[in-house]
């Protein structure tokens, strides 16, 4: 009987071992019920939002404030963008938004910059002035098509120095 | 010559169809009894003690390793690229995703999985589970049931130790060793998994895999062939099919989860 009540209490602590670590993944890594319901949604449209996605974060002057709650096309097919942030946090109206990306290839997130109006956002309001995110291949592209430009101007204007290189 | 070998090909083919055949029967009849009195829960606590907690050492020590290798392998590549504040998001995510659940049910099957064949194989062979029918007690009831049941308990409790444990060994090897920032560290795992994508699918395969090794190990062990080598055979082809299996389906949850 002895043998059996220490088998059954290895079982017991077994199981609440492994609960222990379930909960630990999915509270503390998988971030259930991360932060609650009913803050300040305000949204904000963007032309062009890149790699932005529901979940990311949206910091003040580089702390986390809340995140992306939806990503949505509006009526006039420009990127509509709804956060969820932090219900104490005083937003002057004419705050702005811009879209950032951590790091050189990390992922996006929202940067928004405190305004100087007495007014502050309420919850349902919508930010006014918005910067769109900044899309790598966009600038390569431009940028190859300036030098191209200036590479066939320089070709036309002095075209023996370059023969001279070769 | 040539037709002997499609006669051959034909028969495994064959056999692999009649087995599955079997095995859902097999199958069948455990969801029949587990949800019929009565409900053996003597038995499958000494079940789970044999198949859980005699396999927390092999686990926690295995889960601590891998991921102490983990955050090696893994720092090794990433400072390359000046990117050893993600280490904690490498680890992590592989860990969640793959390694844990997978590698934990390797583990159980090698650990838990023979025992389990060899022990109905060997009733087999001795009779005892004719005896037991003597007794008017279904074997079925008093000796797979119970295994197969605290396979299926035990199998996400023990993947999330591995995973916990993991963890551990790859926080310690790579802040503690290589001098990675703790809160980077900390911060990168937490952003990088995510509750419904990660951690929720690590759970689902667990819980499959679970019930994966433990009806193979039962269904071997109790087709046996009444004699030594047939419990020595059981207990590999247990080994190797449901290691074999556990793989396979892990592409199949995998791809469905992704999609």
């Amino acid at each position: 009987m002895a043998s059996t009540s220490i088998r059954d209490t290895a079982v017991g602590i077994f199981v609440l071992a492994g609960l222990a670590a379930v909960a630990y993944l999915s509270v503390a890594l998988g971030g259930v019920s991360y932060r609650g319901k009913g803050g300040l949604e305000i949204r904000a449209t963007f032309n062009e939002i890149g790699g932005l996605k529901a979940r990311a974060q949206v910091v003040v002057g580089g702390v986390k404030v809340g995140q992306v709650t939806r990503v949505e096309l509006d009526a006039d097919l420009r990127p509509n963008v709804t956060m969820d942030l932090d219900e104490k946090l005083q937003l002057p109206v004419d705050s702005s938004a811009s879209i950032l990306t951590a790091g050189m290839l990390g992922d996006q997130y929202i940067e928004l910059e405190p305004g100087g109006e007495e007014d502050v956002l309420r919850p349902g309001d919508e930010l006014q002035f918005t910067q769109d995110a900044f899309v790598l291949e966009r600038l390569i592209g431009k940028l190859v098509h300036q030098l191209g430009a200036d590479s066939d101007a320089s070709d036309s204007e002095a075209p023996e120095p370059k023969d001279l290189e070769q | 010559m040539s037709l002997v070998l499609v006669e051959r090909t034909g028969a495994t083919a064959r056999n692999f169809v009649l087995h599955l055949g079997r095995i859902s029967v097999f199958t069948g009849r455990i969801a029949n009894r587990a949800r019929r009195k009565p409900f053996r829960i003597r038995r499958w606590l000494d079940e789970l003690y044999n198949v859980g907690v005699l396999s927390l050492a092999i686990i926690c020590v295995s889960g601590a390793a891998v991921g102490m290798v983990l955050g090696l392998q893994g720092y090794n590549t990433l400072v390359r690229f000046g990117a050893e504040e993600s280490l904690g998001a490498v680890v992590g995510l592989s860990l969640v995703r793959e390694l844990g659940p997978v590698l934990t049910a390797l583990l159980v099957t090698g650990r838990a999985g023979s025992a389990i064949a060899a022990e109905i194989g060997s009733m087999v062979v001795t009779e005892q589970l004719d005896g037991l029918r003597m007794l008017s007690i279904d074997p079925m009831d008093f000796v797979v049931v119970p295994k197969v049941l605290a396979m299926i308990v035990a199998m996400p409790l023990l993947a999330a130790l591995f995973i916990a444990f993991a963890l551990f060994g790859s926080y310690l090897v790579g802040v503690l060793f290589l001098s990675v920032d703790p809160g980077a560290f900390m911060m990168s795992l937490e952003e990088a998994v995510e509750f419904d994508t990660d951690v929720l699918g690590s759970y689902i395969k667990s819980l499959v895999f679970g019930i994966l090794v433990g009806l193979v190990a039962t269904y071997r062990g109790y087709t046996a062939e009444p004699h030594a080598a047939g419990v020595s055979a059981a207990t590999t082809s247990t080994v190797v099919v449901a290691s074999v299996a556990t793989l396979i389906f892990d592409y199949f949850i995998t791809a469905l989860w992704g999609a």
